[in-house]
């Protein structure tokens, strides 16, 4: 600080501060003449234009991006719909405009004017849609009142076309109208009321690349409603496309496999983790939900037991059964408990304190070693392998497979599964945990639960001697011209650090499955390639009686998982058959039905061959607190 | 430690003023923003939250001596400047330009604060130069420096409205202390080539069409020409007493995009008409004569330097946004202060009127 500025430095500024002050007086003088000039001299001319020349905007809807699948078929794409539009500044008469609407249209009356009233709070001149999807001949209807009908206007839009009707439903999604809580969401900013947005699958988790821009033409109008001139135009640029890892031909040969069983399959390429085919049965229409859905097959998706709106292959979470007896295998041979040679004697079951635990096969297995546990599927030797783990070893395995957690497949709303650890349990249920708990979760029941995708890549991890790849849906987005804007790489989410001798052992069990006689998972067995797999049943509710007629939601779950061929691993499926009650007779042929189509599809397969899928075999019961993992019955070899 | 002074010689006179248009803003945001489909909270309350938190920080502006502003200029300065370096080397680009810095939790926009900081710095300079008859050429050099640069590197960014307003002030800073003619010649004579320069070297495409759009609307009726023509006519088709409160046609249009921000003006001139517009105009008068009339009043030469430029600050925010709405100036993207929404222009005023207070509370202190 110095002293100076104690003191009036000079009058000088002072002087200049009248220099100011008439620059001031100058500009305001200047603003407040032209203000004059507009408002008071030019005022009226100005009146005219915004008063008879009307503007109105015409939006211009953008296009979604198209999707395709991995080899470039077209999955889903646009065609266009008409719909009808309202301009509220053009309307003297409303009551009477919807009159005629309602009799033109045949549309109903309360919905036209509660959509009417929706679009309000904006500019009058803007067009707020009352009825989409018009038919041609309503159309042709219209068009020949319009002169008498001011401020109706028909609108062309681009609307969502599924190539293959149901095909990948459920994975592909559907697009709907925007609802008022999606209006309110931030994430949807510059949405209108009345805009359609992805609801659900790859519409919704990808809307943002799929959507666009819709583009405008601000256009004069004379009282008559008569287009003068355009003032202004802003091109819609369409979304952004999408590539798939889906192949269509192995979705489409996968679906059918399922029949009418409810279930899910997953398979995916196991040295890159990109998902082939993504089936959840029985599927729904999608087209169904971006139109008007008929409410008697609204109510039929609801009633069916099946579920069709659920995504099962997503959000299916299901106690893995015998195929999680890969992981205790692993965590077995690993710790140290068991190796190659290890025997355990099965006498049809097992007795833990005072509870009995059974094996499915009451009979007993006899001496078993590793192989031949996961060939014939015996649940005592689990039990003991299980019992000498403990719940946090054995867990603590399943967690190298990144098992337990949402595995980032790049849709909404996927669910983790569940790997119960004893301080889960304590934390979740208050208690402590069971002996019992972990003889359950080593042949993966109890608390274990696992998606269709976890299977898959679990599967996957065991080819690839345990490389874990992020399960990916999305190969690339493309712009319209076909450019690649992002391609997206094989990423590795981790690496379960076990050793080759292990996974060795196991894959030589599993081999053994689908190619031994007396293993569990003949049914899956393909000519010229070799599978090897693992079969599984999940209890869905614990029975005494067994005997007799079960209903179909309570029956067991079916499950297979595999890959092949077995010596260079490049694809790993796996198989979900909802109450399909074995995985052996039920889920084994289909994954077989769907490696086949795969091995086909890339040539190794030529011969063909008859359509003919296994039965399911002689039903064996299932214990109090065990699983049934029958044997469907070996065919003979055919190699 | 407070000064009893302080509170008596509190400037009311300019608080009321400012609380008036900023009142006047709030209303006007609210029926310019009356036809847009809301999503989360309406314009006009995020407004008068941005209005309150303005307050508090003019409070907080005014209650440090404004003295301690002179100690501290070439650090900010310096600061600020590397800032802006910062801002062009790895700023976040945002609708084509370069203004933001992501600090993390905090997003900052540096030549927003040089317009402050600038003439803190400027006035710290003109204190210390002794003045007779004027400032020469020599004496001009290291303003024009200490200005021209961050100038040169906000026009990069490029906001060629924020880089024209800080030379504007700067320009009104030197214009009050005086300039000799014969270097008021050379500096307009070396004006012609720079603008040349500038034209061709340092303006971005979209600039000069701004530039042509203004001067010929027709050529592009799409864009900037097309705000120009819409505004006019809002204006226009407002007359003496204008349409009425949220009953302007004209300017209810959703295609005019910054209508409650920029154009906020045009939405007020329809629907208040001329007589309104008068009002408007008359406030934003008085509270440049008041602040003129601070710079007067005050007992010593930086305290005067920095009054007169915050003033020529808001002046020149005030003539270009209306004289832009109006179709006197190009569209150049400059708010009108405590009136257009928006939180950095209404920080950036109610700090410039936090240090109009602190000078004007504070004359008698000498």
């Amino acid at each position: 600080m110095n002293g100076q500025r104690f003191i009036r430095d000079t009058q000088e500024p002072k002087r200049q501060l009248v220099v100011l002050l008439i620059a001031v007086g100058v500009f305001f003088f200047i603003l407040v003449t032209r203000l004059w000039y507009l408002q008071i001299i030019k005022a009226e001319d100005f009146q005219s234009l915004s008063e008879n020349n009307r503007l109105r905007l015409v939006p211009v809807a953008a296009s979604r991006g198209t999707i395709f699948d991995r080899n470039g078929a077209v999955l889903v794409s646009n065609r266009p719909s008409f719909s009808v539009a309202v301009i509220p500044q053009e309307v003297r008469d409303r009551d009477w405009l919807v009159d005629q609407l309602v009799t033109l249209l045949g549309a109903d009356r309360d919905e036209l004017v509660k959509k009417w009233e929706k679009g309000k709070g904006r500019a009058r001149y803007y067009p707020i849609v009352l009825a989409s999807g018009i038919t041609r001949d309503q159309l042709e209807l219209l068009e020949e009142k319009r002169l008498w009908l001011p401020g109706i206007e028909v609108e062309m839009k681009p609307v969502r076309q599924y190539e293959n009707g149901t095909l990948a439903a459920h994975l592909l999604g559907y697009i709907g109208e925007i609802s008022d809580e999606e209006l309110k969401n931030p994430a949807f900013v510059g949405y209108n009321s009345g805009d359609y947005l992805g609801k659900s699958g790859i519409e919704r988790s990808w809307e943002e690349v799929l959507h666009g821009h819709d583009g405008g033409r601000q256009i004069e109008v004379d009282a008559r409603g008569r287009i003068l001139r355009t003032i202004a135009e802003t091109p819609p640029t369409m979304g952004s496309s999408l590539v798939l890892t889906i192949d269509a031909q192995l979705q489409k040969r996968a679906e059918q496999a399922f029949g009418d069983q409810a279930g899910a399959a997953v398979v995916m390429e196991v040295n890159t983790g990109e998902i082939l085919a993504f089936v959840s049965n029985p599927e729904f229409d999608p087209a169904l939900f971006a139109g008007r859905m008929p409410p008697e097959i609204w109510k039929q998706y609801l009633e069916d037991k099946r579920h069709p709106l659920e995504n099962k292959a997503l959000k299916g979470q299901y106690p893995p059964g015998s195929t999680y007896k890969i992981i205790t295998a692993l965590a077995g041979l690993e710790e140290g408990i068991i190796d190659d040679h290890t025997t355990v004697t099965c006498k049809g079951s097992y007795a833990l304190g005072n509870t009995t635990f059974r094996c499915w096969d009451k009979k007993g297995h006899g001496a078993v070693d590793l192989r031949r546990a996961l060939r014939e599927s015996c649940d005592v030797y689990f039990y003991v392998l299980g019992e000498k783990l403990g719940i946090d070893r054995l867990s603590a395995y399943a967690q190298k497979f990144a098992l337990g957690a949402p595995m980032g497949v790049g849709l909404d709303n996927e669910k983790g599964g569940l790997i119960p650890t004893s301080a889960w349990k304590l934390q979740r249920h208050k208690t402590r945990w069971f002996q019992g708990d972990t003889l359950s979760a080593a042949i993966g029941q109890g608390y274990v639960l696992m998606t269709p995708i976890q299977l898959a890549s679990m599967t996957a991890a065991i080819a690839t001697d345990g490389i874990v790849y992020r399960p990916r849906l999305v190969k690339r987005i493309i712009d319209r011209d076909g450019k690649v804007l992002r391609e997206f790489q094989p990423e590795i989410i981790t690496r379960a650090d076990i050793s080759p001798r292990s996974f060795k052992s196991v894959k030589e069990g599993l081999w053994a499955v689908v190619n031994e006689s007396g293993g569990t998972g003949g049914m899956s067995r393909i000519p010229d390639v070799r599978v090897a797999g693992k079969t599984g049943t999940s209890q869905v509710v614990k029975l005494r009686d067994t005997r007799g007629f079960i209903p179909y939601q309570y029956r067991d779950h079916a499950l297979f998982v595999a890959y092949a061929p077995y010596e260079h691993p490049e694809v790993a499926v796996a198989v979900v058959i909802e109450h399909g009650e074995h995985g052996g007779s039920a889920a084994a042929p289909i994954a077989g039905s769907i490696l086949r189509a795969y091995f086909e599809g890339k040539g190794v397969i030529r011969r063909p061959v008859k359509a003919g899928k296994g039965t399911a075999a002689g039903d064996d019961g299932s214990g109090e607190n065990a699983t049934s993992d029958e044997g469907a019955q070996p065919r003979e070899d055919q190699e | 430690m407070i000064d009893r002074r302080l509170i008596t010689n509190f400037d009311w006179m300019l608080l009321g003023l400012v609380l008036l248009i900023c009142a006047v803003g709030v209303v006007n945001i609210y029926s310019a923003s009356s036809s847009y489909v809301l999503s989360g909270t309406p314009y006009y309350l995020k407004q008068m939250s941005w209005v309150l938190v303005g307050l508090a920080i003019m409070l907080l502006v005014c209650s440090i001596d404004y003295h301690l502003l002179e100690d501290v200029a070439y650090w900010f300065y310096g600061i600020l400047f590397l800032l802006l370096l910062v801002v062009l080397a790895f700023g976040k680009t945002s609708m084509g330009a370069t203004r933001w810095l992501h600090l993390g939790f905090i997003s900052v926009q540096p030549s927003e604060p040089m317009k402050i900081i600038g003439i803190i710095t400027m006035a710290r300079i003109l204190a210390n130069i002794p003045v007779s008859g004027g400032l020469g050429l020599r004496e001009l050099a290291f303003p024009a420096l200490m200005i021209g640069a961050p100038a040169i590197l906000i026009m990069k960014q490029p906001d060629l409205g924020t880089a024209i307003l800080v030379i504007l002030i700067a320009g009104s800073m030197l214009a009050f202390v005086g300039i000799r003619l014969s270097a008021l010649a050379a500096v307009c004579i070396a004006t012609v080539p720079a603008v040349w320069l500038g034209w061709h070297y340092y303006l971005r495409d979209y600039q000069k069409n701004r530039v042509l759009n203004f001067l010929d609307p027709e050529r592009d009726p799409l864009g900037t020409g097309y705000h120009i023509i819409q505004s006019k006519i809002a204006v226009g088709s407002g007359g003496l007493f204008g349409k009425g409160f949220l009953q302007g046609t004209q300017s209810q249009l959703r295609f005019l995009p910054e209508q409650h921000t920029d154009f906020a003006f045009s939405v007020f001139a329809e629907e208040w008409g001329f007589v309104g517009s008068l009002v408007v105009l008359l406030l934003y008068a008085v509270l440049t004569l008041w602040g003129l009339q601070i710079a007067r009043r005050c007992n010593d030469r930086f305290g005067s330097l920095v009054a007169v430029g915050v003033t020529a600050m808001l002046f020149w925010h005030i003539i270009i946004n209306i004289g832009m709405v109006i179709g006197l100036f190009p569209v150049v993207g400059v708010p009108l202060p405590l009136f257009s929404y928006g939180g950095t222009s209404m920080i950036t005023s109610m700090t410039g009127i936090g240090i109009l207070l602190n000078i004007s509370m504070r004359r008698f202190m000498f």
